[in-house]
């Protein structure tokens, strides 16, 4: 399985993004392959799930992929509930 | 590289008396200039992501992380940190009105990485956020901030 995490610049928030959901997967025993992307890069290339800052939705409307959108970047429970929940949903 | 190697004791500044989004990103900007941590173009350019990306900075309720590319002119990896006597809405959907803004510059995609988990840690911790929140003074919060950053490893 492939995560995508998203930000603008590709190294700060999507970096904060990927730590805490390997951190997540780990915990849960879960394999996958977590990428921080810049928006401008990461168009065009593939994901089964997107983590993305809930106010870059706009620019994220009918990507193909699982979009997760997270209001607090910061809190764990919020960033693990959304995953686990997307990464269910697709196995 | 560890948060508080990142963290610039003079560009912490306590409860600033700013008005609105763009003042906060100049007065960052201006503490990083003043360490030598970045060029003047660097404030210029996280102004631009802000306008061009929306207000996906405001990372949770009240904080807002701002920062551009290593190329917009980073001369050293930093952070600033202001807080706000007022809090000012940067625009977001759930998690405005801001009162802590960190200006964070990076001379590349990595060298910072292990601060920032070191500061999302601290920032997902309520007694931390309480501190930042409530001193008064900046000479207080510098003294806090490091405090703190000391007594947990």
């Amino acid at each position: 399985m492939v995560i995508a995490t998203l930000c603008g610049m590709g190294f700060g928030t999507s970096m904060m993004l990927k730590l805490f959901i390997d951190d997540i997967l780990k915990a849960e025993n879960l394999k996958a392959e977590t990428t921080p992307w810049d928006l401008g890069s990461f168009k065009g290339n593939r994901a089964d799930i997107v983590v993305a800052p809930v106010d870059m939705e706009p620019h994220l409307r009918d990507y193909p992929a699982k979009i997760v959108l997270i209001k607090n970047l910061v809190d764990k429970q919020e960033i693990k509930e959304k995953i686990l929940s997307a990464i269910k949903e697709l196995s | 590289m560890h948060l508080d190697q990142l963290l610039i004791r003079k560009a912490i500044q306590a409860k600033l008396d700013l008005r609105t989004r763009d003042e906060v990103i100049e007065k960052s900007g201006e503490l990083l200039v003043a360490a030598g941590a970045i060029e003047p173009r660097y404030t210029a350019a996280m102004k631009r992501v802000v306008d061009e990306l929306g207000p996906y900075c405001v990372i949770a309720p009240g904080i807002a992380l701002l920062h551009a590319r290593p190329d917009d002119g980073v001369k050293r990896t930093c952070l600033a940190l202001i807080t706000l006597k007022t809090p000012l809405a940067f625009g977001h959907s759930s998690n405005d009105p801001v009162d802590l803004a960190f200006a964070l510059g990076a001379t590349d995609k990595q060298s910072h990485i292990s601060a920032l988990a070191e500061l999302a840690g601290f920032l997902s911790d309520d007694k931390f956020l309480r501190i930042l929140r409530e001193s008064e003074d900046s000479a207080v919060l510098q003294e806090s901030i490091f405090d703190v950053l000391h007594n947990r490893k």
